[in-house]
């Protein structure tokens, strides 16, 4: 496997905030890689610096091959930026602007085929300003991908998206997946890591402070279960023997039985709290 | 979770980069674009200068002494300078705007040369002041008796002084859009001082009739010669005797107007800012 991007010793500090204090970070080509975080932890700095958008204080950094820090036309082509918000290019069509888009790189996909793909097709002759956000951010992710990139980076996607469009919108990003494009994404959703993402880290005061697939970041899939019933619950590494033990004491059936695992999300409060 | 895919190859020959000129126009037939397309502002853009020329030109229609030339001739020739220098308030706002709503930061993200940018601007305002111009000429001629020149040298000083204008106000407007602290009070902060320098170089009150001091002031900027330019294309020989120089100085004219169009262009490749004061 090649490797997409490699961050060693990454800071960035604004005044007297550190924003950034030392990540390292190996992200494979072909993968769907997650971000997550509080605001304010890091995560978009980190981004926009892989994006070529900002200069770090210190670390090395190498995004397909090349330093972010000396952003290249030739390397600008091969990566897709989707940005956090934007309400540009409000007057024109959303055909005019993806095709005048695809004219800035060298080899650019189909941009009615890009419209197919996110789609927009029955919206390709409307006014981007009388889109809905939800249409306006697939704009923003053909407007990303439009150059064939290998590397996209996604900011953020679906804040304030209702749930079938977000769902809509993870199949999309799932399709993208599928064809191979490697996919940094950061996100709030627990929920959107765990669908899209092979490998999540979370950021925390500028810092990563777990790294892992979704099913086992910071010790979920090892942690203790609680089965709960009428009248009790129990924290348990064994829950399977601890049920059996209810089942003989109830007779069978267990009133109000459930075992819980930690949930992603229960695993990710803990981590930012510490 | 997603399967993790194999990674899309790189593209097998490096295929070249489309040139910075075909980007450019095509920013140009874009920002034209959706230029004539906000209606308001198109009808507002186009009918300011042509709503003054009527207004003043009605108003003040006597013969200046000794020369056969009417006060609205001489507006006519200033108004054609102040619609030269239209770049300067829609580029200062709309750069403000475009930092402001996210085109220049999606740009910066793109392999889109920032030349093609800058040539996108420059095209759609040559356009805008071309059609701007053109009109007053035809309202100038229609109802306040201006004689378009027929000798070719004059029509060769109103291109020079019309290009040089359009390119040396808009490279200017271009430095000024980082001075506004968001696109809301870009129109504020640079209506003012368009509307100032107006007043002092010769648009609606010839320099004649002011203060020394306001007339050495505007003669540092570009608007006063752009204006001096044009009449000398408009009112000929007959109107040499109104300037303060008791000429038309086309040297001159063309000096200032080149050295704003080299400062400017120093002047924005130092402070132009792709990002907005708040995104750090």
């Amino acid at each position: 496997m090649t490797t997409a991007v490699r961050v060693r010793g990454l800071a960035k500090r604004y005044g007297d905030v550190q924003a950034v204090g030392g990540i390292d970070l190996d992200i494979q080509a072909g993968e769907v890689f997650a971000i997550l975080g509080p605001n304010g932890a890091g995560k978009s700095t980190t981004v926009e610096i892989l994006e070529g958008y900002r200069r770090r204080d210190a670390g090395e950094v190498s995004v397909l091959g090349t330093d972010p820090g000396r952003p290249t036309r030739e390397w600008r082509s091969r990566i897709g930026v989707v940005l956090q918000t934007a309400n540009d290019v409000a007057e024109a069509t959303v055909r005019e602007t993806i095709r005048h888009f695809a004219g800035y790189y060298p080899n650019p996909a189909d941009p009615d085929e890009v419209i197919e793909r996110v789609g927009l097709t029955d919206k390709a002759g409307k006014r981007i300003r009388q889109l809905s956000g939800g249409q306006r951010r697939r704009m923003d992710v053909a407007l990303g991908v439009i150059g064939n990139p290998e590397l996209l980076f996604l900011d953020e996607p679906t804040t304030g998206f209702d749930p079938e469009a977000r769902r809509r919108f993870w199949e999309l990003i799932q399709d993208l997946a599928h064809q191979g494009t490697t996919i940094v994404l950061t996100t709030h959703y627990l929920d959107e890591a765990e669908a899209l993402a092979n490998r999540v880290a979370v950021v925390a005061r500028g810092r990563i402070v777990a790294e892992g697939t979704p099913a086992t970041l910071g010790g979920r899939a090892t942690a203790k279960a609680t089965v709960h019933w009428a009248g009790g619950s129990e924290e348990t590494d064994t829950p399977t023997k601890t049920v059996l033990e209810l089942s003989r004491r109830f007779d069978g059936e267990i009133p109000e039985l459930a075992v819980i695992r930690p949930s992603l999300e229960d695993i990710y409060l803990r981590l930012i709290e510490d | 979770m997603t399967e993790i895919a194999a990674p899309r190859a790189a593209t097998a020959a490096p295929a070249r980069m489309p040139s910075t000129l075909r980007v450019g126009l095509s920013r140009a037939a874009l920002e034209t674009r959706m230029f004539f397309r906000e209606k308001d502002a198109v009808l507002f853009t186009f009918s300011f200068p042509i709503i003054l020329l009527v207004i003043f030109g009605s108003i003040f229609s006597d013969q200046m002494e000794g020369t056969g030339l009417s006060v609205s001739q001489l507006y006519v020739a200033g108004l054609i300078g102040s619609a030269t220098m239209t770049g300067f308030q829609n580029l200062g706002i709309g750069i403000a705007m475009d930092r402001e709503d996210g085109t220049l930061k999606r740009l910066a993200g793109t392999p889109m040369p920032p030349a093609a940018y800058f040539i996108g601007k420059a095209l759609n305002t040559l356009l805008v002041s071309f059609l701007q111009v053109a009109i007053l000429l035809a309202i100038g001629v229609a109802m306040f008796d201006l004689e378009l020149p027929s000798a070719a040298s004059s029509w060769l000083t109103f291109a020079w002084v019309f290009v040089l204008g359009v390119l040396g106000s808009s490279l200017l407007g271009v430095a000024v859009s980082s001075l506004p602290r968001s696109g809301k009070s870009a129109a504020a902060v640079i209506t003012m001082p368009f509307v100032v320098l107006q007043f002092i170089s010769g648009v609606f009150i010839p320099l004649s009739q002011l203060p020394d001091t306001l007339a050495r002031i505007a003669s540092f900027f570009p608007l006063k010669w752009m204006c001096q330019g044009f009449r000398s294309v408009f009112l000929g020989d007959a109107g040499a005797t109104l300037e303060l120089a008791k000429s038309y100085e086309p040297g001159r004219v063309a000096l200032v107007l080149g050295a704003w169009l080299v400062g400017g262009l120093v002047l924005c490749l130092t402070t132009f800012r792709w990002k907005g004061r708040r995104d750090g």
